[in-house]
């Protein structure tokens, strides 16, 4: 089941419902009677020149939603954007997808899109770093970068003209993801912003917000472009490298340190609370859940019980009336 | 067999023109992209929606419209008697079809090309009127999925005994068999989409069934709308700014 799905006791139930409550009430003196759901009819003030945009159809001279969501108007235009729906892509998002299919010169991921989405070999940098054309021995080559099933990071670089999306990976952030886990949410949860990538030092993990609503944890790794080094001086590494035991350097790539796994978990929970709740899923809400239950010296598993969702949505009503305050 | 008590009572002791409890939930399915319970009184279907998605089968991609499949079954334990149903029957086939059809027609194809739409709706308890259950609880599965629609279908059945036009047959009405009628409509856009009725009915009785189912599918509208509109107030406000 979708939402709260959690046995309160007799002082969580109140206590969980005032929050809400007051939630509302915050939410509904900014925006009051903007919800529509399929065919209710938008007003519209001045007749003439109406745009209608996404979620709308015309009925009878009237305009008609065609989903279930919140009435927007930008200028003359109206339109519904639709809370629960799937992931509706646009050109410089970042996302993370999984790998369904390697097909010839390209990848199909899953993206949480009404298709799945294309990242053609030529539209990625190569893992050596070189800039070159890219070969038939490229292509035979392709599951050594991405495989089945792996977890990958890109952005949307656009519908082509048989409508299919397509993606590109031209940096180092992007590409295969590694250690830690993928958590799937709702994608209006996810607010475009300009940093979608986050280097949680203290705690050593990377937390990558998907637009689509897949969102990575995991551990850190550092991004360096090998574009700047030196060609001779990595062929002179490579060389090092191939010397020694290759199993003894495997172990150590392949081992992440507990205190690390435990910070994953832990923020990676912070994300199922929020989104069990419906909040918006920010970097600064997921750390401070983080902390608050670190405060709290909660267990990690502790933190999908009923008192941290409480404690969560009080303190997020708590913020909220804060920030309506200030305001005001 | 006495339908309709003298003092105007049926077997459950509605009314003849009084529908059974309406009750829906939505979002009964986690990993569905939309998903809700209906019930009608004791008919109790559940309905998921996964896409549009990728298509399964390249051959069946429609390069202008989205494809939309359907899905209907009944658990074994939804009837009376506890039986293993085969899968594909032609009952359930049948309905899967009737329930495809009538969400076809209010779903926005055009908007969603190259993909499909899975409908997948399970009948857990029996008692009369699934078929008008599974499509109202489609209905708000789609919905739930963020699907454009042109309007709501919604369905509901009457049925004529002992000369009295009865709303909402329950399973001891419906296998009297009288003549069951099964409506579908757009209530905004006052369209019939279903219609279907065993047995005979004369031509002037027939429309004042029909006229009865009608006004059924409509309060089963308000209803339904009534819960999405809370369901959508709630993801907006928890949501915030």
């Amino acid at each position: 089941m979708r939402g709260i799905q959690l046995s309160l006791n007799q002082t969580q139930k109140p206590r969980l419902e005032r929050a809400l409550e007051r939630l509302e009430s915050l939410s509904s003196k900014s925006n009051p009677n903007a919800s529509v759901t399929v065919a209710d009819t938008i007003p519209v003030n001045y007749e003439d020149g109406v745009l209608k945009g996404h979620g709308t159809s015309e009925l009878d001279g009237q305009v008609v939603a065609t989903l279930c969501g919140v009435v927007e108007r930008v200028n003359k235009l109206v339109y519904v954007r639709a809370l629960r729906a799937r992931y509706k892509p646009e050109v410089g998002d970042i996302i993370v997808g999984r790998v369904m299919e390697v097909a010839p010169k390209r990848w199909r991921l899953e993206i949480n899109f009404s298709q799945d989405a294309v990242l053609m070999l030529s539209s990625m940098n190569l893992p050596d770093g070189v800039q070159r054309r890219r070969t038939a021995v490229d292509e035979l080559n392709m599951r050594t970068i991405f495989e089945e099933n792996d977890v990958i990071c890109a952005e949307v670089r656009g519908f082509q003209h048989d409508g299919s999306l397509h993606l590109q990976a031209r940096s180092q952030k992007y590409g295969k993801l590694e250690r830690g886990q993928l958590l799937t949410i709702s994608p209006y949860l996810v607010k475009r912003r300009k940093q979608h990538f986050h280097h949680l030092e203290q705690y050593g993990i990377d937390l990558v917000l998907g637009c689509n609503g897949f969102i990575w944890v995991g551990e850190h790794v550092e991004a360096k472009d090998d574009m700047v080094e030196d060609q001779a001086n990595k062929s002179e590494q490579q060389n090092s490298k191939s010397t020694s035991s290759p199993n003894l350097e495997e172990q150590e790539q392949t081992y992440t340190p507990l205190e690390i796994r435990q910070n994953i978990c832990r923020t990676a929970n912070a994300v199922r609370v929020l989104s069990n709740l419906g909040f918006n899923i920010t970097v600064e809400a997921i750390m401070e859940t983080v902390n608050l239950s670190s405060t709290l010296n909660l267990d990690i598993h502790e933190m999908l019980g009923a008192e941290f969702c409480v404690l969560t949505a009080e303190r997020e009503a708590e913020r909220r009336s804060m920030l309506t305050k200030r305001k005001g | 067999m006495e339908y309709v008590s003298p003092e105007g009572l049926r077997l459950d002791g509605r009314r003849p023109m009084e529908m059974r409890q309406l009750r829906a939930e939505i979002g009964a399915v986690a990993k569905a992209d939309g998903s809700a319970v209906f019930e009608m009184g004791n008919t109790k279907v559940i309905a998921a929606v996964y896409g549009p998605r990728e298509v399964q089968n390249r051959s069946q991609q429609m390069n202008d419209q989205a494809l939309v499949r359907c899905e209907y079954s009944m658990a074994n334990f939804s009837t009376g008697d506890r039986r293993r149903k085969p899968k594909g029957d032609r009952r359930s086939t049948e309905i899967s079809l009737v329930i495809r059809q009538s969400m076809e027609a209010c779903i926005l194809t055009h908007l969603m090309p190259r993909s499909q739409i899975d409908i997948f709706v399970q009948v857990l308890q029996a008692d009369g009127g699934t078929r008008s259950a599974c499509i109202n609880a489609a209905t708000l599965a789609l919905a739930d999925a963020g699907i454009p629609m042109r309007d709501l279908v919604t369905s509901c059945s009457a049925g004529y005994l002992n000369t009295t036009p009865l709303l909402d047959l329950n399973y001891v009405e419906d296998s009297a068999g009288g003549p069951d009628v099964t409506v579908g409509i757009l209530s905004k856009l006052d369209n019939v989409t279903l219609l279907q009725m065993d047995a005979k009915l004369p031509m002037d009785t027939f429309e004042n069934v029909m006229q009865l189912a009608i006004e059924g599918c409509k309060a089963v509208a308000n209803y339904i709308r009534e819960v999405l509109q809370e369901n959508t107030k709630q993801l907006e406000y928890r949501r915030g700014v």
